[in-house]
């Protein structure tokens, strides 16, 4: 729209954490968005474990060791994770989009709902499975 | 796009270091963003002292304090040091407000003050503001009418007057736009909080005969949807404000049309 690069003009700060102070709300945001694309990654990893099921005992023994070494079952607990989070997280865009929540006091209630609904869903996932 | 640095000549070095005021017991130390266009030199970061026994309550007060009796050549907008001009927005303690409304009191430590975040700076403490209004402009903030001019005035219902409380207080200080990731990161192309609210608020007014053609022109990938509902906008707005639910209702309203 309008020319704002006259001169040389300085870009003002704005890094999140060092000049804009982090908050609940842009940090369940941002945490939303690297679980949705971490999850991505996830999928195609699971993906790949059920080709190699379908591919033969070979090379399924090589994506089976791999998924199921201790990086593997990193990977799937931070994945786990990550999937409650952001399935709470979408909730609570469900509910957004629908209009309601959208005072800042509601939106930090649901910010702390989600992370503690997560640690819990996370813990009894873990005792269960 | 995601930026996560400042470019080459806008990265912050250590500046000038103002001496305290003599006799003074109740210091307090302000780090305040610096940059000149008289030369080539980078943005700076001065660090003055103030005797806060001799200093008003709000950090307006502290900045007129240091242009007066520090340093005249400290430069920031600001007029009607109560809250309804929106001139002296800037970067306060990580957070984007009024300095005319923001009591020193309210931070802990020091006091940083930066301008608005992700805005090209034009001297100091002074954001160059023109893509902002330009966006605003965009949104045609007035009245749009087909319908003959009545004899007297537009009139409107108490019940849809009360639809635009929240909204007309609205003072265009920027401190919204600025505190959005989504508006550092996409401003070219996103209309950014403040636009989107004043947008809204011609959207419902009842006596508005142009709401087609303004949703219409907002039905953008980046004009109205960047919104990702981050929030930032409705905690840091001055005026306790909520852009983040105006946009989330065009949004609706977008939904609402096509069924």
């Amino acid at each position: 729209m309008a020319d704002v690069n006259r001169g040389s003009r300085p870009l003002s700060p704005f890094m999140l954490g060092k000049y804009y102070r982090f908050q609940l709300n842009s940090v369940t945001s941002i945490l939303t968005r690297i679980t949705g694309n971490a999850l991505v990654v996830e999928a195609f990893l699971i993906a790949w474990w059920l080709l190699a099921a379908a591919a033969g005992p070979d090379y399924f023994d090589v994506a089976n060791f791999v998924i199921t070494s201790w990086v593997g079952d990193i990977i799937l607990l931070l994945s786990m994770i990550g999937l409650w989070y952001h399935a709470l997280a979408g909730v609570r865009h469900l509910l957004w989009d629908n209009g309601y929540c959208l005072d800042v006091e509601s939106a930090d209630k649901l910010g702390w709902a989600i992370i503690i609904g997560t640690a819990i869903l996370s813990f009894i996932t873990i005792i269960f499975v | 796009m995601v930026q996560l640095t400042l470019p080459k000549n806008s990265r912050i070095k250590t500046g000038k270091t103002w001496p305290k005021p003599a006799g003074a017991t109740n210091i307090r130390k302000f780090k305040i963003y610096r940059w000149s266009p008289d030369d080539d030199s980078n943005p700076t970061v001065d660090t003055y002292f103030l005797d806060m026994d001799k200093c008003g309550p709000m950090v307006l007060d502290a900045l007129i304090k240091i242009k007066n009796e520090i340093d005249p050549t400290l430069t920031f907008r600001r007029s009607c040091r109560e809250g309804i001009c929106g001139s002296c927005a800037m970067n306060i303690d990580g957070i984007n407000t009024l300095a005319c409304i923001y009591g020193l009191d309210e931070i802990k430590g020091d006091v940083s003050i930066y301008p608005l975040p992700h805005m090209p700076v034009v001297r100091d403490l002074i954001p160059d503001l023109t893509h902002f209004y330009a966006q605003h402009a965009s949104i045609m903030p007035w009245l749009e009418t087909k319908t003959n001019r009545p004899a007297k005035e537009w009139k409107q219902s108490i019940e849809d007057r009360k639809k635009l409380d929240g909204l007309y207080e609205c003072v265009m200080c920027a401190s919204c736009s600025t505190s959005c990731p989504s508006y550092w990161w996409n401003g070219d192309r996103y209309l950014g909080p403040a636009a989107l609210l004043h947008a809204y608020r011609w959207i419902i007014d009842s006596r508005d005969e142009a709401t087609g053609e303004r949703l219409d022109q907002l039905e953008d990938p980046f004009k109205l949807y960047r919104c990702h509902t981050i929030m930032n906008c409705a905690k840091t707005c001055p005026k306790g404000l909520n852009p983040a639910a105006a946009i989330s209702h065009i949004k609706q309203m977008m939904v609402e049309r096509r069924v």
